[in-house]
């Protein structure tokens, strides 16, 4: 079970890098999400494995799987919600603002927009 | 009182004037008045203890292991330089009400203002040399935006930036030179550093920190050869120039040799090194000053010419030289600030400042020529004025010095540098005021109104009255004095008369010199102008732009600005780190008892594999990669509910949904397909990285789970239910252990909201807007909204917010609670948004998704306030039961408030990106279709539209 759990991991880790090598927006975006799985796994697999031991305390019982990374992972996963939310919101901008998905910055754009004006004054 | 509200007061009440900017412009300037009355009330409360010479201080431990504190000390110097600062503040914002216009930014100015007001205060009376450095930077930043403060100009922008660059850099040096002061003198308390002068001196980096803060006073002071920003400052307004570049700031550097006076002032180093410096300023700028026509160049000037006075008193290391310094700062602040706002005075009422334009203004103007006169002959050194008094000390001292075996030397220069102040104060005089009457044809010179003159007239009654009874000036200088030398100090004694002595001569033949200068300064102008000399400004401009183009070099070199080789390097780069350590160290088997595998758990792992290629294979179809984003998100959730982690497989399952319906409607206004050609060596290389992190990560994982460990979680399953009150030990972690990580989290997820919108919101306009317009969403077949799911989700609402409302109130005891309802809620009302139209929607919505991140920020943090009523530490926790009749009893816990507003802040998240996001949408299907309404009738385009300016 724990070697099923760890290859999960590592495959997710591998893809989510794969992707977030890519050039275009959408697929880094989907990279950082399966990455964002792989940590998630991660995170519960430091308190160990433990079947049908939920840390829901019962009048009897002794034995309960580690809650502390489920709390971590808990706002781990909707924090990675937000900050999916924030990126693909920004890769659709940039992509309306620019007609290119392409996640990289062409030189002569940035040149053209930033270089010039912000060092007018100096001359 | 504390010493320190005097300079807590100035920099707290900066609020009121820039509160009352919507008020006018006396509430505005009568606010700012108030505040700086209030601290000088207080700072004056601790003068008579002063006087007496029993320095007050008090004292706040902030990290005393860093020798870092709180503490503020008011002795004989801070008290002179702090009352000079709080006086001529009120003095400047007198003027500044008059001479600004009503229609600039004041509440910034007066606010700007105070901050910089109650930065000086802190140089001048901080204790802790840390606390210090931090005021002194503070200074550096608002006079920038004080000398900006026409920020429309070119000529206020360059200044600014370059007194910016020139005083900040001096302060980095500063830092320097001040941290190994404090560790040579094993103090960072000012009180306890000039007490330890021997120890210091005897250190063997005392010279390193004297050369560093050397640096920093002489950048700040204007000294040569950094001299060069005071006069680009002058682009600032002038009661800015009144205040920061003739009494204050400029003299923060002089404030700082004074005080470490007695610990450096006996090296070698500080005799060879301050003198020489000062001099040379004095007489270069002077001689700059003399050709100068405008009015406050040639005040910035001789402002420099000035402060290279006083520090080459402070240089000659003699008690008598530091009093003749003390007495000097005294008396130049009193008559270069009048000259200063004379100037201004003659700039506002006759259209220039500029000697070409205007002369022979006194007939038009008599108060302010009578009064600019008297403060010119002073800073001439006429005798019977206050001027006179110090600069004859000045010579007597010059004369007394030997420096490089020239007993001379300093007296010979000093004399010229005399000669050339008479010289360009009788040009101030004589130029502006006398000879036939000349000024721009638009302005009809008059004197001004009485605020605007009522200070100058201030500030010379002093200058006559200390040049007529110099002894009136005596307690104060000696009280000044004596702090800066350390109290072994002969009673001070001023007099008019010093007997017909060496410096009476050398003062006697500069004003003849001076005279004869002004009546030939047509002649030497042409003399000057064949004269090559070097610019300070222009040699500065030149080396910024040398170090700004080997910059720019090195960034081309270095910026590739593409994303995926710079997260290729970046990961390459951890995996060597990882491979050193991992090939560096000892690799046993885990000893923990592994879980036999299940046929279930093993299904899913194909699953999840199978999802993975066919992500990786086909990428380029963005359709097909979100529905596998979305599988392996499901398979994952199941992951959770097989460990044992309900809580997470609810959270995981729900934001499952929400980040796929997210990512369609991204997709639905973005290209559905393609890629880059990539050569095959790249994919490679991509592919390799992404199987040595994948396998690094997985083997990391296994080799953790296959030991056994400690965990710290028992004291969490303990006090669950009878400190915490719930079963469900995560959520009681989430809301009630850990809250304050919960709080800070929310408050993330509220910053993104907020940015979502803004990118949102503005993208309807400009290039965006446009291109949005062009871009044709997928061809629905039939009708936009499908009757069927229109229905059916406008039935389903109801029952998801129950069932969100119960996940909710069992969230305590059972898995649930605050962040999984939100999701769920959410979820249903973007249902709504995406079966009906967002116009439809946004009619009938009730909530505004910004009011219910704020609310729930707002509720979560304030529940955690109660608990410090009763004692308890924030977001202390407790919990009771209730009976309810016929129920029982009911436990209600105080945390469930918490909870509601991680709720709400939730619900907020979801609605403002996934609307936010359906509305940018509507818009360009609107463009194409002309229709958002599913039953036909024409809705006018987002009807309501919240204004950005209250969010953003």
């Amino acid at each position: 079970m724990e070697f099923l759990l760890a290859s999960a991991i590592g495959i997710l880790m591998a893809v989510g890098i794969y992707l977030l090598l890519e050039r275009r927006m959408l697929p880094v975006i989907v990279g950082l999400s399966f990455i964002s799985y792989a940590v998630n796994l991660f995170l519960l697999a430091m308190g160990r494995l433990a079947i049908d031991k939920p840390p829901i305390i019962r009048p009897g019982v002794t034995d309960y799987t580690d809650p502390l990374p489920q709390a971590l992972v808990l706002t781990a996963i909707v924090i990675a919600f937000g900050m999916t939310a924030l990126i693909v919101v920004l890769g659709l901008r940039a992509y309306l603002e620019t007609g290119s998905d392409a996640a990289d910055v062409e030189r002569t754009d940035m040149v053209r927009e930033f270089g010039a004006g912000a060092h007018r004054d100096s001359r | 009182m504390l010493t320190s509200a005097v300079v807590l007061v100035p920099v707290v009440g900066a609020i009121i004037p820039f509160l009352l900017r919507r008020s006018g412009h006396a509430a505005c300037a009568s606010g700012a008045a108030a505040v700086t009355l209030t601290a000088l009330v207080i700072l004056l409360s601790y003068a008579p203890a002063v006087w007496l010479g029993e320095p007050v201080g008090s004292r706040i431990d902030w990290v005393p292991q860093l020798g870092l504190s709180f503490s503020f000390f008011i002795d004989g110097l801070g008290l002179f330089f702090a009352t000079l600062i709080l006086g001529m503040g009120l003095l400047i914002i007198l003027y500044a009400r008059n001479y600004l216009d009503d229609s600039e930014p004041l509440g910034r100015f007066y606010a700007v203002l105070l901050v910089f007001q109650g930065a000086m205060l802190g140089i001048t009376l901080s204790d802790n040399i840390l606390v210090m450095l931090v005021f002194w930077e503070l200074t550096s930043l608002s006079s920038f935006l004080l000398i900006g403060h026409w920020s429309h100009r070119p000529e206020s922008r360059q200044g600014a930036r370059m007194a910016l660059i020139v005083t900040g850099g001096g302060g980095l040096a500063l830092i320097g030179g001040m941290l190994i002061l404090g560790n040579a003198a094993g103090s960072y308390e000012v009180s306890e550093i000039i007490k330890r002068g021997a120890e210091i001196r005897a250190h063997p980096h005392a010279p390193a920190a004297l050369a560093l803060i050397l640096i920093g006073a002489f950048t700040k002071s204007a000294q040569f050869p950094f001299h060069f920003w005071l006069p680009n400052a002058m682009a600032a307004p002038t009661p800015v120039s009144a205040y920061l570049h003739s009494a204050t700031m400029v003299k923060a550097g002089i404030f700082l040799l004074a005080r470490l006076w007695p610990v450096f002032s006996p090296m070698e180093m500080w005799l060879a090194i301050v003198p020489a410096v000062g001099l040379v300023t004095m007489l270069i700028a002077a001689l700059v000053a003399l050709f100068k026509r405008d009015l406050k160049q040639l005040l910035a000037y001789s402002t420099v010419s000035h402060l290279g006075l006083i520090v080459m008193l402070l240089g000659l290391g003699t008690q008598a030289a530091a009093v003749a310094a003390m007495f000097h700062i005294l008396n130049h602040a009193l008559f270069k600030a009048a000259l200063f706002m004379s100037a201004g005075i003659v700039d506002h009422e006759a259209g220039s400042r500029n000697l070409d334009r205007i002369a022979g203004l006194a007939h038009l103007m008599p108060i302010t020529a009578a009064l600019a006169t008297v403060a010119a002959l002073s800073m001439a050194g006429v005798p019977l004025l206050n001027g006179f008094v110090s600069k004859e000390m000045m010579l007597e001292q010059a004369f007394g010095t030997t420096y490089a075996g020239m007993p001379w030397l300093f007296g010979l220069i000093a004399t010229l540098a005399a000669c050339l102040s008479v010289g360009y104060s009788a040009r101030l005089i004589y130029g502006t005021f006398m000879g036939e009457t000349r000024h721009p044809e638009s302005a009809h010179p008059h004197d001004p109104r009485l605020g605007m003159w009522l200070p100058v007239a201030i500030l010379v009654v002093p200058v006559v009255a200390i040049g007529l009874l110099p002894s009136l000036a005596a307690p104060i200088v000696d009280m000044t004095a004596r702090a800066v030398t350390g109290g072994a100090l002969k009673r001070v004694q001023l007099y008019l008369w010093h007997g017909f002595t060496m410096a009476l001569a050398a003062s006697m033949i500069a004003l003849v010199c001076g005279v004869l200068l002004v009546r030939f300064i047509h002649r030497l102008e042409a003399l000057q102008v064949a004269v090559w000399r070097p610019n300070a400004t222009r040699i500065f401009n030149e080396t910024l732009g040398g170090i700004e183009a080997v910059a720019r070099t090195f960034i081309d070199r270095l910026d590739s600005r593409s994303l995926p080789r710079y997260v290729a390097v970046s990961l390459i780069a951890v995996l060597a780190l990882g491979s050193y350590a991992f090939l560096g160290g000892k690799h046993g088997s885990g000893d923990r008892a592994l879980l036999a595998p299940e046929l279930p758990a093993a299904v899913g792992w194909l699953v999840l594999l199978a999802a993975s290629v066919v992500a990786i294979l086909k990428s380029q179809d963005r359709l097909l990669l979100i529905i596998m984003t979305a599988s392996v998100g499901f398979i994952v959730s199941l992951a959770f509910l097989q460990f044992s982690a309900p809580d997470l497989a609810l959270t995981q399952i729900s934001i499952e949904v929400v980040t796929t319906i997210l990512m369609l409607l991204a997709l639905n206004l973005m290209p559905k397909f393609g890629t880059d050609v990539k050569r095959t060596s790249r994919k490679v290389l991509n592919g390799a990285i992404a199987i040595a992190s994948g396998a690094a990560v997985g083997g990391l994982a296994f080799a953790v789970m296959s030991r056994s460990y400690q965990s710290i979680s028992e004291y969490h399953l303990a006090q669950s239910k009878p400190g915490g009150g719930g079963t469900n030990v995560v959520n009681v972690i989430l809301v009630d252990f850990r809250a304050f990580d919960t709080l800070g989290e929310i408050m993330v997820l509220g910053i993104a909201g907020i940015a979502i919108y803004a990118l949102l919101d503005s993208a309807r306009r400009g290039r965006a807007g446009q291109r949005l317009e062009h871009v044709q969403p997928e061809k629905q077949s039939g009708s936009p909204h499908s009757l069927i799911v229109t229905v059916g989700t406008r039935l389903l609402l109801p029952l998801i917010i129950t069932s969100g409302v119960f996940i909710f109130l069992r969230g305590h005891n059972e898995p649930g609670g605050g962040f999984i309802a939100g999701v769920l809620v959410g979820i249903a009302y973007i249902m709504q948004y995406v079966a009906s139209g967002y116009s439809w929607s946004q009619e009938r919505a009730r909530i505004d998704p910004h009011l219910m991140i704020g609310a729930g920020i707002t509720i979560a943090a304030a529940s955690g306030l109660p608990s410090w009523i009763f004692g308890y530490p924030y977001l202390t926790s407790t919990f009771g039961y209730v009976p309810i009749p016929f129920i029982g009893p009911v436990e209600i816990a105080s945390v469930i408030v918490f909870d509601i507003g991680v709720f709400l802040t939730v619900v907020g998240i979801v609605l403002i990106s996934l609307a936010n996001l359906a509305r940018v949408e509507g818009k360009s299907a609107d463009g194409v279709e002309g229709t958002g309404s599913p039953n036909g009738t024409p809705v006018p385009q987002s009807p309501r539209d919240p204004a950005p300016q209250e969010v953003c």
